[in-house]
């Protein structure tokens, strides 16, 4: 398949930087002294802590009883004793309740492998209740709770489940990974997946700069002989975000407002399937994740499976510590990633890179004034007009932004990117976002 | 290890592009270059005195304005490409206090007045050329014999687009061309428009007048920076190449002009239709100057692709109507100026289709 697949508006090509890491196997990252685990880990309510001081924990415990709709339940991977539950700052900018545990490194959970017959004779309903109960939630940043996704409302089909392999942010590798190594586990979580919503086709799409990656997934998708359509996409930003994919792989659009099941589509990334075939295959809740610990200023960049909770301080010095002076560090990928200014932040479900970037690959000029140039426009994924937008909002014109669609920006971080004047956009848009729920709320 | 002292924390991206406005500004500057060179070797010294007088005069005036707001601006560069775009429109023998004024005009009036960078809704260079062009002009004609005609008998100093135009009434009717009246006067052709001509009529089969290749290469007279489109079309090719500038504008604005020159020019010599001297009319009065380097003026110019095609049409059919019809030879300039005024409504009513607003077919749902 020559012919690469790709959406229609916008994108951008900031240089990949997979090389750092593209050929760095997964490692275990060594357990934290202390472990400082969140109690939301994604947008929508937090947990229910069910602990508190002086409790004694065991890895794989729950923690946290999820306490809504959109929430997920919260497991630890480390036993011990429960020191604190506090208050901390997440990356995303608000404070959450997390509990401190002091690491038992005795410790460790015990897998509970099923057996096939058991597993095939599962309905979609048992399995999304187990699916739930092991907290697995979305890996590619936002950790939207994958039981949520993955329950089709009535009235709804599942035509399409894509698997979103795509990775599309510089520098991570943590999903590159995982297709290179656990190809036959991903191919199975995708099949119960697909068993879970009923999907009639699914597509698995992944970036044209992960040959390999498509390669053995190609080859180990013919050896156990699923009919899954895989798919090669082209290398531009943001790709793997949920609405491109969708648009390259099936042309259609999830309409403004909408979720995609609404078109018949529901996507899972690489990282959440293969949490969904750990928590049936083993009865494992997600409480770790593969990071991708890198950056020119990491000396020795790497690919760490590393427990939730265990400090950003801990996988930068297990990467060998910082080569030069880092100007920031970003908790996920350098384009929707959050900068962070505390090394003792905790690794999250959604944590899927820590990143030391120097002033080279930060490139903060001195903002001037929009030269009107449009490059903002022609990035947009979108279709919006950054800069418009931008204008409006600086005016204190909310409504007036909310009308040239404004709430459908997605934060993206094209426009700002793409910015000579450096003009810092995505931050304009979150601002109107903030003012227009203010006014209505 | 660094305690996050020296951390800095900001908005998502975290990363961004390395181009700036300093940059594009810069970039633009250094694809004019070969242009300039060019004029000097033509012109001479003095015509190097003009450009560099504009761009003093303009960064001085930048440098001022922005003082006394207690702003920093100059380093963004724009106010140097406004004094180089100036110097280069200027004629060779110009008084230098036109050039001064020129550039105050554009950095003050136009510029500043409206709130300084990305606020101006007019090119300044152009608009500071076109003030000192109705205010002074015999000053805006001072012309001079190019290097390359020295020697030639009846050379004279003036340009192939301002003689034709002249002229152009004393020929209407006889069925000439704009380059058989340059031929009747005995028009001035340099040794390499010459040569050039001869190898397009030998080599490619092409018949070329050693006027159109005088004009091409710019062995003729002109403003300092204007007469050869040959480096000026180099520097568009690597302001394309280093993504500065996209198609649009240029190529809308140069087709749209040469086909309309293509289909009626011949009117004005009662040739009939379909029989224009293209050549002639795109290599001179400062077209390609203007399309490349000034109509794609991103301030001034719409922000979508669809709107810099309409845009540069309308600068086409303007430059065209204003050659042809007006008294003036100087459409170039006042074409893109009245296009500046169009490019606010243009951007409101050309807007980008967003994501997710299209009749959607949604598989069984649907059925
Ligand atoms: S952040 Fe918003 S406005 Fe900017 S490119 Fe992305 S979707 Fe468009
Ligand atoms: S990219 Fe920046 S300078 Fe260019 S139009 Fe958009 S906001 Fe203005």
């Amino acid at each position: 398949m020559l012919q690469q697949r790709t959406f229609r508006r916008g994108g951008i090509h900031p240089p990949d930087k997979k090389r750092l890491t593209s050929r760095q196997p997964i490692t275990a990252c060594a357990n934290p002294p202390t472990a400082v685990i969140p109690f939301s880990q994604h947008l929508g309510a937090p947990a229910n802590p069910l602990i508190s001081k002086g409790d004694v924990v065991m890895a794989g415990q729950k923690i946290g009883e999820s306490s809504g709709f959109i929430s997920a339940h919260i497991h630890t991977p480390v036993g011990g004793e429960v020191k604190e539950i506090t208050s901390i700052f997440i990356p995303a900018g608000f404070s959450v309740p997390a509990a401190v545990i002091a690491v038992d490194e005795e410790s460790a959970f015990q897998e509970e492998p099923r057996s096939a017959q058991e597993l095939d004779s599962l309905t979609p309903e048992e399995m999304h209740s187990r699916v739930q109960e092991a907290g697995v939630a979305g890996m590619g940043g936002a950790a939207f709770p994958a039981h949520v996704k993955f329950k089709i409302p009535k009235g709804k089909h599942a035509e399409y489940l894509i698997i979103n392999g795509v990775e599309c942010e510089p520098y991570l590798n943590a999903d590159n990974r995982l297709m290179l190594e656990h190809a036959e586990e991903l191919l199975i979580g995708t099949e119960w997946i697909r068993r879970m919503t009923g999907a009639g086709r699914v597509v698995i799409g992944i970036e044209a700069n992960k040959p390999e990656a498509l390669a053995v997934m190609r080859e180990a998708c013919g050896r156990l002989g699923f009919p899954f359509t895989l798919t090669k996409l082209k290398v531009q930003y943001p790709q793997g975000d949920e609405k491109q994919l969708i648009e390259a792989v099936t042309g259609r659009e999830v309409p403004s407002g909408g979720l995609p099941i609404d078109i018949g589509a529901v996507v899972s990334n690489v990282g959440t399937t293969f949490a969904v075939y750990e928590a049936l295959a083993k009865g494992k809740p997600l409480f770790e994740r593969v990071v991708t610990v890198s950056g020119e200023a990491i000396k020795q960049p790497m690919n760490l499976r590393t427990a939730v909770g265990t400090p950003f301080r801990q996988l930068i010095e297990q990467a060998g510590g910082f080569s030069e002076e880092p100007m920031k560090i970003v908790a996920g990928g350098p384009m929707m990633g959050f900068a962070v200014y505390d090394l003792d932040t905790p690794v999250m479900k959604g944590t899927s890179g820590i990143l030391a970037l120097t002033k080279k690959q930060v490139n903060d000029a001195v903002q001037t004034a929009c030269i009107s140039c449009g490059r903002c426009v022609r990035a947009c994924p979108m279709g919006l007009q950054p800069t418009r937008l931008y204008h409006l909002i600086d005016y204190g014109r909310y409504e007036d932004a909310k009308a040239s669609y404004l709430l459908d920006c997605k934060e993206c971080g094209c426009c700002s990117y793409s910015c000579p004047a450096k003009i810092h956009l995505v931050q304009g848009m979150r601002l109107g976002k903030r003012m227009l729920r203010n006014v209505s709320s | 290890m660094s305690e996050g002292k020296t951390l800095i924390v900001g908005s998502s991206p975290q990363i961004r592009d390395a181009d700036t406005t300093a940059g594009i500004m810069w970039h633009v500057s250094i694809a004019l270059i070969p242009a300039g060179i060019w004029g000097v070797y033509l012109f001479g010294l003095r015509s190097l005195l003009v450009i560099l007088i504009s761009i003093a005069a303009a960064a001085a005036a930048e440098y001022g304005i922005a003082r006394m707001l207690k702003r920093q601006t100059l380093a963004d560069g724009s106010a140097v490409l406004t004094g180089l775009l100036i110097g280069y429109n200027m004629p060779p023998l110009v008084p230098l206090y036109i050039p001064v004024a020129a550039s105050f005009f554009a950095i003050a009036v136009v510029k500043w007045a409206f709130g300084g960078l990305g606020a101006n809704w007019m090119n300044p260079a152009l608009a500071g050329r076109a003030f000192v062009f109705f205010s002074w002009t015999t000053g805006m004609n001072a012309w001079q014999m190019p290097r390359t005609w020295a020697g030639i008998d009846g050379a004279s100093s003036a340009t192939p687009l301002g003689t034709v135009q002249t002229g152009l009434f004393d020929v209407a009717g006889e069925g000439g061309t704009a380059l058989s009246y340059l031929e009747s006067i005995s028009y001035a052709a340099s040794g390499w428009g010459s040569s050039l001509a001869d190898w397009f009529s030998g080599t490619v089969g092409l018949n070329v007048s050693a006027h159109t290749a005088d004009l091409f290469i710019g062995a003729v007279p002109g403003s300092i920076g204007e007469v050869s489109a040959l480096l000026l079309i180099l520097g568009g090719v690597y302001l394309l190449y280093k993504r500065i500038i996209t198609w649009e504008i240029p190529v809308s604005f140069l087709v749209s002009f040469a086909l309309l020159i293509w289909i009626f020019e011949g009117t004005l010599f009662s040739r009939g239709l379909f029989s224009g001297s293209v050549g002639f009319h795109l290599f001179s009065g400062g077209l390609i100057l203007g399309a490349i380097f000034m109509a794609t003026d991103m301030v001034t110019s719409p922000v979508t692709g669809r709107g810099m095609i309409i845009y540069g049409i309308g600068a086409g059919f303007l430059t065209f109507l204003i050659r042809l019809y007006g008294s003036l030879p100087e459409g170039v300039s006042l074409a893109i100026i009245l296009m500046n005024i169009f490019v606010p409504i243009i951007d409101r009513y050309v807007q980008p289709k967003p994501y997710g607003f299209k009749k959607q077919k949604t598989g069984r749902n649907a059925a």
